[in-house]
């Protein structure tokens, strides 16, 4: 995973709420053995007009001009403002891989579905909780003809909104892996020994788990 | 000591380690494995030269994509035959073992888990799936993950985790007949909405909860997700135990009695406190259908659409709105008047041979309304369909006009050839509603079994306690 630099992005606001994973990416899409190449397919039921399948190219599918993601001003976003429940339903990780491989490196919503916010960090994606509150000024921002850019600072845990700064809480542990792109799998196997010492101890314990 | 909650106890069972700030290294007793979240995590064990911690640990079954028909034809579809084969071969290298497609034992990884008694009381269970909150009825702490977390627990064994709150959702009374645990289920995401159990495990207690078969339970535990929480689970009792013994994966010998004392401590002490406590009346829930895009548009068969004028949350009535045109319905409209075109009775949700009893019962001597396209009833197992076939089930099926098909997951989400055509209606036993969900541009209203044959029988809903 790549470490989670700071950045200034384009802004492109989603407003609904409870947008689940098969709107994210479509179960078609899924049949794929890989982890990239999600992108052209992210949000394909409201992004295109024809029904979609693996494998066929994009560029020449009928587009919804109605869609909010395939407005010229919204071009090039690499922040997407959404509403409560952002990612719920199935776990598939395929959600985040197709944000990420569009472009999107932070997601700001008032809440997540766990499943979904979990797999973001997995994925170099920073996903933003805000107060629902906050979200409706910067919904309102995003939706001028002006398109909003944010300031994203990681390390200071900040945005910056033109004048104004937003301070965002994330779990220590989480920055921490973020920013340096650290692979989880990696961080457990430095407690191999533990490991095996709780499994001694549960083998004797509940000898069954273990048969 | 303190009381502790059965969460409490299942969390404490298997924390290899905290970190300072509180995040615990959790030890994972079972992984369930499918075709469609594993072929990259496999792959990652590839790519960084790594091997299962604990091969024997995991349990696969191909579910999502394989087709419900002639068996003998194998997959037609060149990209579901790649990920179903590629399954076969990451278990073949890794030594994990699966019931591959044409095994009796093949099926619904969450009807497969519990049916072999590999999904314990006691257990950490995960698959990268997020229904695998279904095993909390076994009284295991279950939970969906990521296909980056499949691969962390394929290798390490463990997961990196923070505890969850908890809930206690307590109904009390009893359901009356004709409503079933999908109805509960539901009702209950209806009363606390699709994000009301974000960031909680919720446990399942009270009479009304207590007095639900094991397999009803799970049907409970298994829409948790639909409520936003991480898990949901049940405490074992002894209809728990007596359904565990005897099956394959279950402990055996000396080790039977050792596992059923352990068990019989599972549950939340008297006095223990939870974060949060929901209370419903169990009596007065209805057999419920849901109406829009997310579980939590539902109501009771005999009411109407509700309308989104009367919602006061500006972004709730928008999203109203929004489900009411996709799915071809108005506000005021009678639950009653709504026609499906098709009905499908399966998913993890409902395919277990309970469910398939409770369908069979309505449609026994009946036949489908002409006006219904069809009507599926895809078993959750090859143990679930040759239980069901040996009571006749089947038959009772195929004579009122169902199709009977072989397990998989089928309609629930439509990755296989069985999927709603554009605008096309379904009553439909699995647990998402959503846009897309069963077929593009389909549209499904979720239901019981029983609810789905009463459907099927009369050509729109009905209350199947009037039949």
């Amino acid at each position: 995973m790549d470490p989670f630099n700071n950045f200034s992005g384009l802004v492109v606001p989603l407003d609904r709420s409870n947008v689940d994973t098969d709107a994210i990416i479509p179960k078609q899409f899924l049949k794929s053995i890989k982890r990239s190449g999600f992108g052209p397919n992210l949000f394909d039921e409201w992004r295109y007009l024809d029904r979609g399948e693996p494998g066929v190219d994009c560029a020449g599918r009928p587009l919804n001009e109605e869609f909010i993601l395939n407005e010229a001003r919204y071009q090039g976003a690499s922040i997407l403002l959404a509403r409560e429940n952002f990612g719920c339903g199935s776990s598939r990780e395929h959600a985040p891989w197709a944000l990420e491989d569009y472009g999107f490196k932070v997601i700001i919503a008032p809440s997540y579905a766990d499943i979904f916010f979990n797999n973001c960090f997995k994925n170099g994606i920073w996903p933003i909780v805000l107060p629902a509150e906050v979200m409706d000024g910067l919904f309102e921002l995003a939706s001028r003809d002006e398109p909003m850019q944010i300031e994203v600072d990681l390390k200071a845990q900040q945005l910056v909104v033109g004048d104004a700064i937003i301070d965002v809480e994330i779990d220590s542990f989480r920055k921490h892996c973020l920013i340096n792109g650290l692979d989880d799998i990696g961080l457990t196997l430095q407690h191999v020994d533990d490991i095996k010492a709780y499994e001694a101890q549960r083998r004797q314990q509940a000898p069954w788990l273990f048969t | 000591m303190a009381a502790k909650t059965f969460y409490d106890k299942l969390w404490d069972a298997h924390v290899v380690r905290y970190d300072d700030d509180g995040t615990a290294l959790l030890y994972i007793d079972r992984q369930l494995i499918h075709e469609v979240t594993s072929p990259q995590a496999f792959e990652g064990l590839r790519i960084a030269g790594r091997s299962p911690w604990r091969s024997e640990a995991n349990l696969a079954t191909p579910d999502h994509n394989v087709p419900t028909t002639d068996l003998e034809k194998g997959i037609t579809d060149p990209v579901a035959r790649l990920q179903v084969e590629t399954l076969d071969n990451n278990c073949d290298e890794f030594g994990i073992t699966e019931f591959k497609r044409g095994d009796l034992r093949q099926g619904i990884v969450h009807v497969v888990g519990p049916e072999q008694g590999a999904t314990l009381p006691g257990m950490t269970v995960v698959c990268g799936d997020s229904h695998t909150s279904t095993h909390g009825a076994s009284g295991a702490l279950a939970f969906g993950i990521g296909t980056s977390e499949v691969e962390h627990v394929l290798a390490t064994q463990c997961l990196i985790q923070k505890k969850s709150k908890s809930m206690l959702v307590q109904v009390d009374g009893e359901l009356s007949a004709g409503v079933d645990a999908k109805d509960l289920a539901l009702a209950i995401i209806g009363k606390m909405g699709t994000a009301g159990g974000t960031g909680y495990v919720i446990e399942f207690g009270g009479e009304a909860v207590r007095a639900l078969s094991v397999e009803g339970r799970m049907t409970l535990c298994n829409m948790t997700i639909e409520a936003g929480a991480r898990s949901g689970i049940v405490a074992v009792d002894q209809k728990t135990i007596d359904y565990m013994q005897g099956r394959p994966y279950a402990p055996q010998g000396d080790h039977w009695p050792l596992a059923v004392e352990w068990w019989n401590t599972l549950h939340s002490d008297e006095g223990a406190e939870f974060d949060k406590v929901v209370t419903l009346d169990g009596a007065s829930i209805k057999p419920q259908v849901t109406w829009g895009t997310s579980p939590e548009m539902v109501v009771a068969v005999d009411s109407t659409i509700p309308d989104p004028a009367q919602e006061s949350d500006p972004v709730k009535a928008d999203g109203m709105r929004r489900a009411l045109e996709y799915m071809g319905l108005e506000a005021g409209m009678a639950i009653c008047d709504i026609k499906p075109d098709v009905v499908f009775i399966g998913s993890c949700t409902n395919s277990r041979i309970e469910d398939l009893r409770d369908a069979a019962k309505v449609a026994e001597g009946r036949k489908v309304a002409s006006t219904i396209k069809q009507a599926l009833v895809v078993p959750g197992s090859g143990l679930v369909k040759a239980q069901a076939e040996k009571e006749g089930l089947d038959k009772i099926f195929i004579e009122a006009g169902f199709e009977w098909r072989e397990p998989g997951c089928s309609m629930c989400l439509a990755m296989n050839a069985d999927k709603l055509e554009p605008g096309e209606r379904c009553a439909s036993t699995s647990n998402r509603n959503f846009e897309g969900r069963q077929g593009q541009g389909g549209r499904t209203h979720l239901v019981g079994p029983a609810m789905a044959a009463a459907a099927a029988i009369t050509g729109h809903f009905v209350d199947v306690r009037s039949l």
